[in-house]
């Protein structure tokens, strides 16, 4: 029986303060933009929010898709209940980063939404682990969802950078974040903040992902007794 | 029994059961001949040209048609029962995926060298180029590499055929994209080397993912 370990608590503690400050930061604490407009330069600091996000998103079905090679090659269920639980999390954080970016594209292009190729990869992204879940939700053997889920995983997440790579060959309005031209676009305290940022989203994830982890194992583990008991 | 004599003999099982009733490959012909017409009739009064429309219409009607095919090529499979026959000869699963994969691929590919020559006379245009083919071929075997492991799946799962294009066809976007990028800058009269980073695309594409289905392949069929 998992009880919630002394280190997570202190690990969700700790990833809560962070997201408190990182807010601040990104209110706040950060330096105004140079050179846009009010709105602009308020629907920038949509920038702490949206692109750890979206990093976290891509994090996250990759360990999906890394947890799904360990299911295939030990066969053992925890491996598959570690690969839902970050699928979970990236379908979360994916929504999360599309309507954040949506939101600072009203101002910033005036249109909700492009047909842009990273966002069309992101929505791509999106329907790949929707599909995931559909796929999961058609089976009832565990043993063989857990398979099929963790094959479908791999496919998944290996043809994502393949769709990515449509954006070197198609022009693109997305902002470029890291130029090799001209290095990092923002300023110092900017930096700072964005980092904190990442930092924090970073450890949000891995504390979300360990207690719906935990959350699913004790959830098998009803499931075991229930059956045993002759539900 | 070697690897590639195993592949052939489900390659011509395939063809030849098929050869019988007919019943696959003329579902997908009329199904594919339909989609081509229906989107002739969808677009024909709001488009200029059908030449912008016609790299698209091909490519879905390629894809709808496949996922008609692939999805009865494993249903009878499985209705049959001949899927634990094939798992219990001494094979490599791998054969197993090739055969089928090559098979599904021979089906498709049939279906769109009849398709073509309609398409042509529909929207009067000329495809029956090797570029066009090639194009045509390498997009297809994408289609059939990974559409074949999505479908030995998606026949094990509670909503059957309906699985297999929520599964398939987001993977599969990249050879979409590709093949009307490239089937479209062909028709509008450029050499094949322009679209050379789509080739590669679709080239790494195919190369991968065979990689991985052959890799994954045995996971898929087991008990």
């Amino acid at each position: 029986m998992e009880r919630s370990s002394r280190g997570l608590m202190v690990l969700t503690a700790i990833a809560a303060v962070m997201i408190l400050v990182s807010a601040y930061l990104a209110l706040a604490g950060a330096p105004d933009a140079v050179g846009l407009t009010e709105d602009n330069t308020y629907a920038q600091r949509i920038i702490y929010f949206h692109v750890p996000s979206a990093w976290l998103s891509m994090l996250a079905f990759g360990v999906t898709m890394v947890a799904s090679i360990g299911y295939l090659a030990t066969s053992k269920r925890p491996w598959d209940s570690f690969a839902m639980s970050s699928a979970e999390l990236g379908l979360i954080f994916t929504f999360a980063a599309a309507a954040s970016g949506a939101i600072w594209a009203k101002p910033a292009w005036n249109v909700w939404w492009t047909w842009d190729p990273r966002l069309t990869t992101y929505t791509i992204m999106f329907l790949l682990f929707v599909a995931y879940f559909m796929l999961r939700s058609a089976m009832e053997d565990p043993a063989r969802r857990a398979r099929f889920s963790a094959v479908y995983a791999i496919f998944a997440f290996l043809s994502v950078p393949i769709t990515f790579m449509s954006i070197r060959w198609w022009r693109t309005i997305h902002p470029v974040l890291i130029d090799p031209n001209e290095g990092f676009g923002l300023g110092p305290g900017m930096m700072t903040a964005f980092f904190i940022s990442l930092a924090s989203f970073t450890l949000l994830y891995i504390v979300l992902v360990l207690h719906r982890y935990r959350l699913e194992r004790i959830r098998e583990q009803v499931d075991e007794l229930k059956e045993a008991l002759g539900y | 029994m070697s690897f590639w004599k195993a592949v052939t003999a489900i390659i011509w099982k395939d063809i030849r059961a098929e050869l019988r009733t007919k019943d696959i490959f003329s579902s997908m012909f009329v199904f594919a001949l339909l989609s081509v017409i229906v989107f002739n009739f969808a677009f024909e009064l709001r488009v200029p040209d059908m030449k912008m429309v016609a790299p698209g219409i091909i490519w879905v009607a390629v894809a709808f048609s496949g996922t008609l095919g692939l999805n009865r090529a494993f249903v009878i499979e499985q209705d049959k029962g001949s899927l634990a026959g094939l798992l219990l000869a001494p094979v490599d699963r791998a054969a197993i995926y090739f055969g089928k994969m090559l098979g599904n691929l021979v089906f498709i590919f049939i279906v769109e060298i009849i398709l073509l020559p309609l398409v042509m006379i529909f929207f009067n245009l000329s495809l029956l180029t090797w570029q066009h083919l090639l194009v045509l071929f390498l997009g297809t075997y994408g289609f059939a590499a990974v559409g074949t492991v999505f479908s030995a799946m998606a026949v094990n799962t509670r909503a059957r055929e309906v699985m297999l294009p929520i599964l398939l066809f987001p993977v599969l976007l990249p050879v979409l994209v590709a093949g009307v990028k490239m089937t479209g800058s062909l028709l509008d009269g450029e050499a094949l080397s322009e679209a050379a980073n789509w080739l590669r695309l679709v080239a790494i594409y195919d190369i991968g993912f065979t990689v991985v289905a052959y890799l994954t392949f045995g996971f898929v069929v087991e008990e």
